[in-house]
């Protein structure tokens, strides 16, 4: 997601939190990296727009790993079972029903930079 | 700019939904009014009949409540009828029932008034206590009725008059019904099956009176006395009746259009007449769908080629302008829980056709299918609808069926024979059984969500409870079961002309020919020449496009590796836990003293968990990390088995002549032959090959894509086999003499494979669809035509290096490796 002013400011204020994880050219474009974290796997997305996503690297259905699936729009099909989750707020798409935890993700100065 | 403003009359089944696919391709463009006789919102009106038999209730048959209406922006007038169109100020006017006047005015009109229940002139048809069925209005007016009265008369024993009687004896009425014809139905069933329903129907309770003329509806005496109380007959017989329901037909509603100059018909045909744009002949601005239209001649009573008129409306009214509307060939079925018949097409028979029938009075089944010119032109089935839907399939297809004449009448080949008990009677089974073995669902749920969801497509069903959304083994019963409680509102989708997905309207034929005529070679070039509705797809069209692009121009397409599912993209299998399985190639099932060490000593190192020997002939490493997966490929050695693609998987050996006492020819070598120059096959699913060395056939050829089986004289080849989830023998191509010739034959089948399936298409599906004739045609007969394909195949695979090798290789380039690595954060 590029960053508002908002984003920013909140960065600044957490900066702790902020940790750069890799260049954005390290994640495929229509695909994933999977980053260890104190929060267990997390999933950063990259889509066709240059976006960057962060979930959870569990699907809400069997915990099948969303970094493996297949993304296309702001969507990932989770590779296991095909559920599609919404990339930014990990909500899975109708008529499935469940979520998957997102996290704060931003790109600056081609750093991809996770929250956590 | 200013939204433009559309009219739709009529609040039915039709017109709601064209707004609806109007919404999903413009939602900006109009504001949308909506003008109701009922005073509801939509409804599946074709669930009257379970709410008239106590099965539902009102609210579970909602389609679109009046929060959708709002939430869609939409402004409803529900209660509200029409009464007049004035085309020249393009404005419609209607009244309520307390006289109050509503005008709206529009830039295009949609016309869909539905049809009104034909009530035939017979004196005493105004009395109270006589009704049709068409509506809400009616099904409560029965139900109350039902309340208080006894008997009940139903005039017409089509569907509708049926599913009525049916309705009102289960709520304790006794229930007459009255036929002008020789036997039920007589439109949809032929004798022999109608006579099988009526004595199902009488063994309930129901009772008939066939080939009778009503003459007179006969009113009661004293304070009831506008109240019905008898039907009487030509022939003077008179019996009593409390409620009587006139079910002899359906007139389409066009009265309202005809009054404001549009066209509507004279003679026979009378309807809205309608272009194949769905717009009225009379006035571009003027769009009508549903039953009261007419299209080139005909007027339809069933909801599916309706809604396949409003997909097509939608389109035009969208601006799009792509799609024409040609007429819908229709199947039905009755509502009636418990009995299974089928009809479609025409059955009345004539001098060039044929029948194939099946006739077992004790069983209670009766099959009856119609043949012109070897092709499906009719069927009806009783008791056992099973393969309804694949028949109605053949029909639409028109397709050749003389090679498969011999098993016709013994079912679908695309019902699975796997994990559904072998269960085929959708009717019969109990609400508790399971249909889908592998998501574990049962009959009850799919036909809870049907009803409730408002599901009419198979698409919808397996969405919604998953069923027959993973092996697809149990999709013939689940369309059983959708064809059972939405009756003839479900028409099955043929293959042919399905869209690849909700992405595009283009089916896989449509694309594939495009790839090749305007030779497109990436995703991104393909998805804009044939104007996908998305960005960039999905996890279902981008696999099949990147097959599509790779097969049609190989070494010049390119391979998108983000559009390959995770297995072909990891060159390993994902397992329910995330971790990997790795299975090396083994060629023919043969491996050395050295692989084995290799191999013990990869899953010590690696604590791999499991060490599996495969259905295949080799060993598979279950439990690899995926971070561990280049290094576990660097210390085996060995190449990539592919047990993950839709590619080439094994070729399956049996020891053969050089070692055999009964073999005749050398298996073993012929198989490692066969697998090595197959190498690097992407096809449209996997591939697999067995050669065995004599007719004991100890190498299970009989059930693989490509079987090999060596006789004296040189080799048998069969295609089309499979051992999967539809149990099928492979069916014999030719015989050759020398192995060059098992590979150049081999290799041209594959090819014509790999150019004509559909994606995820076994060769035993393609080979089903195509025919054999076709297939030996051009790989057997046409010499030159096969050498061409042999050469093409060769070509395709030329230079083919193996996935392991290159990603775990030291030099390997950073992207091809970084997938598998982790980042820390
Ligand atoms: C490993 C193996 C089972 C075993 O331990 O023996 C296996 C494992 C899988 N099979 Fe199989 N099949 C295996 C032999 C078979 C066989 C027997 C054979 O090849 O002789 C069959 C029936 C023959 C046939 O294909 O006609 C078979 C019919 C299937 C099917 C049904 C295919 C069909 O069209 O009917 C699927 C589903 C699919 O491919 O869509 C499938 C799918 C799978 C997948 C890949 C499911 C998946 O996508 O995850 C399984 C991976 C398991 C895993 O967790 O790694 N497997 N599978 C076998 C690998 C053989 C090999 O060396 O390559
Ligand atoms: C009991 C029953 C069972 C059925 N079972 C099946 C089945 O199993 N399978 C199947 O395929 N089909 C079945 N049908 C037929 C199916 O319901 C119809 O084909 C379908 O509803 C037709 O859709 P429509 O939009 O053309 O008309 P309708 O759904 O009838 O909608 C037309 C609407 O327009 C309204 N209207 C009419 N004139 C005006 C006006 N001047 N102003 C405002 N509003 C107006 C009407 O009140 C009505 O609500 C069944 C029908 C009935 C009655
Ligand atoms: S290995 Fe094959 S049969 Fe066994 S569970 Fe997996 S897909 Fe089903
Ligand atoms: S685990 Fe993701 S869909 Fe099943």
């Amino acid at each position: 997601m590029m960053m508002t002013e908002l984003d920013k400011l909140t960065a600044a204020v957490d900066a702790a939190d902020w940790k750069t994880i890799c260049a954005l050219q390290d994640i495929p474009v229509l695909g994933a990296r999977v980053v260890h974290s104190v929060h267990g796997d997390i999933a950063v997305f990259r889509n066709a727009e240059d976006e960057v996503f962060a979930l959870q690297d569990r699907c809400a259905h069997k915990a099948g790993p969303l970094s493996q699936g297949i993304v296309h729009g702001r969507q990932v099909t989770c590779p296991l079972h095909g559920w599609k989750f919404e990339l930014a707020s990990g909500e899975a798409v109708a008529p499935d029903i469940g979520c998957t935890r997102a996290f704060d993700v931003t790109v600056a100065d081609g750093q991809v930079r996770l929250k956590v | 700019m200013k939204k433009q403003k559309l009219v739709l009359v009529g609040n039915g089944m039709a017109g709601v939904r064209t707004i609806e696919e109007l919404l999903k391709l413009a939602p900006d463009l109009y504001d949308v009014t909506v003008f109701g006789a009922e005073p509801h919102g939509n409804y599946n009106r074709i669930l009257l009949s379970p709410v008239l038999a106590g099965e539902m209730s009102l609210p579970e048959i909602m389609l679109n409540d009046l929060d959708w209406y709002r939430d869609n922006g939409i402004t409803l007038h529900a209660g509200r009828k029409v009464t007049k169109i004035d085309r020249v100020r393009r404005k419609v006017i209607a009244e309520a029932e307390d006289g109050s006047v509503i005008e709206a005015e529009y830039d295009r009109l949609l016309l869909a008034t539905g049809s009104v229940p034909f009530i035939p002139p017979i004196p005493g048809k105004e009395l109270s206590g006589v009704l049709g069925y068409r509506d809400i209005a009616d099904t409560e007016a029965m139900i109350a009725a039902a309340g208080r009265h006894k008997h009940a008369v139903v005039i017409g024993a089509g569907l509708l008059g049926l599913e009525a009687a049916n309705g009102l004896m289960l709520r304790g009425m006794d229930v007459t019904v009255v036929h002008l014809a020789d036997w039920i139905m007589e439109r949809q069933l032929d004798k022999a099956a109608a006579d099988m329903l009526q004595a199902s129907l009488e063994a309930r309770g129901m009772k008939f009176l066939l080939a009778r003329q009503t003459e007179a509806l006969v009113a009661g005496e004293g304070e009831e006395g506008a109240r019905v109380c008898a039907v009487r007959f030509k022939d003077g017989m008179q019996i009593p009746a409390d409620l009587v329901v006139v079910a002899a037909g359906i007139r389409p509603n066009y009265a309202l259009a005809e009054s404001a100059g549009i066209y509507c018909g004279s003679g026979r045909v009378r309807g809205i007449h309608v272009s194949d744009t769905l717009q009225t002949v009379t006035d571009p601005r003027i769009y009508a769908v549903g039953e009261c239209v007419a299209h080139r001649g005909t007027v339809y009573g069933l909801v599916a080629p309706l809604f396949e008129q409003g997909k097509v409306c939608a389109n035009h009214l969208a601006n799009f302008g792509i799609g024409r509307y040609q007429g819908s060939v229709t199947s039905t079925k009755l509502k009636v829980t418990g009995i299974d018949v089928f009809s479609a097409g025409d059955f009345s028979g004539g001098p060039d056709t044929e029948d194939i029938v099946l006739h077992d009075r004790q069983g209670g089944v009766y099959k009856r299918i119609v043949i012109k010119h070897n092709r499906i032109v009719g069927s009806v089935l009783y008791g056992d609808t099973a393969d309804g839907a694949w028949y109605f399939q053949l029909m639409k297809d028109q397709q050749d069926i003389h090679e498969i004449r011999d098993h016709l009448m013994f079912g679908q080949n695309h019902l699975g024979d796997a994990g559904h008990k072998g269960e085929n009677k959708a009717a019969a089974m109990p609400d508790t059984a399971e249909v889908c073995g592998c998501n574990g669902v049962c009959k009850g749920t799919i036909v809870k969500a049907i009803k409730e969801k408002g599901l009419f497509s198979l698409d919808e069903v397996k969405k919604h409870t998953k069923a027959a959304s993973s092996c697809g083994s149990c999709t013939g019963l689940v369309e059983q079961i959708l064809a059972s409680t939405v009756g003839g509102a479900y028409q099955a989708v043929s293959a042919h002309d399905k869209p690849v997905c909700a992405c595009t309207d283009l089916s896989h034929g449509d694309v594939r020919k495009a790839i090749r005529q305007h030779k497109l070679l990436t995703i991104p070039d393909a998805m804009a020449f044939m104007e996908w509705k998305t960005p960039n797809g999905c996890a279902t069209c981008r696999p099949a496009l990147n097959y599509y692009l790779i097969s049609t121009w190989p070494h010049e397409a390119q391979d998108d590796p983000q559009s390959r599912f995770i297995n072909e993209r990891s060159h390993a299998n994902i397992q329910k836990d995330g971790t990997y399985s790795v299975v090396p190639r083994m060629l023919g099932g043969i491996t050395t003293p050295d692989e084995l060490r290799r191999i013990a000593d990869v899953a010590d190192k690696y604590a791999i968990p499991t060490v599996k020997v495969t259905g295949g002939q080799r060993i598979d490493l279950l439990g690899v990390k995926r971070e561990d997966l280049p290094k576990v490929w660097k210390d085996l050695g060995m190449a990539s088995g592919h047990a993950y693609g839709k590619s080439i998987r094994t070729v399956k050996t049996c020891v053969g002549s050089e070692h055999c006492r009964f073999g005749t020819q050398r298996s073993m070598a012929m198989g490692v032959d066969l697998e090595k120059m197959l190498f690097g096959m992407w096809s449209p699913h996997k591939v697999k090959l067995a050669v065995s060395g004599c007719p004991r056939n100890c190498a299970e050829s009989g059930i693989k894509d490509v079987g090999v089986i060596g006789v004296d004289s040189g080799w048998e080849l069969y295609v089309a086999g499979n051992g999967g989830i539809k149990t099928e023998v492979a069916q014999f191509l030719c015989k050759v003499s020398t192995s060059e010739e098992v590979r150049e034959y081999s290799a041209a089948f594959l090819q014509l494979y790999r150019e004509e399936g559909f994606y995820l298409e076994r060769t035993v599906h393609y080979v089903h669809r195509v025919g054999l004739e076709h297939v030996k045609k051009r790989v057997v007969e046409d010499a030159e035509n096969r050498k061409a394909l042999y050469g093409r195949l060769l070509f395709a695979v030329q230079d083919y290096k193996d996935p392991w090798a290159e990603r775990c290789a030291d030099d390997a380039a950073a992207p091809l490796r970084r997938q598998f690595e982790t980042l820390e954060a």
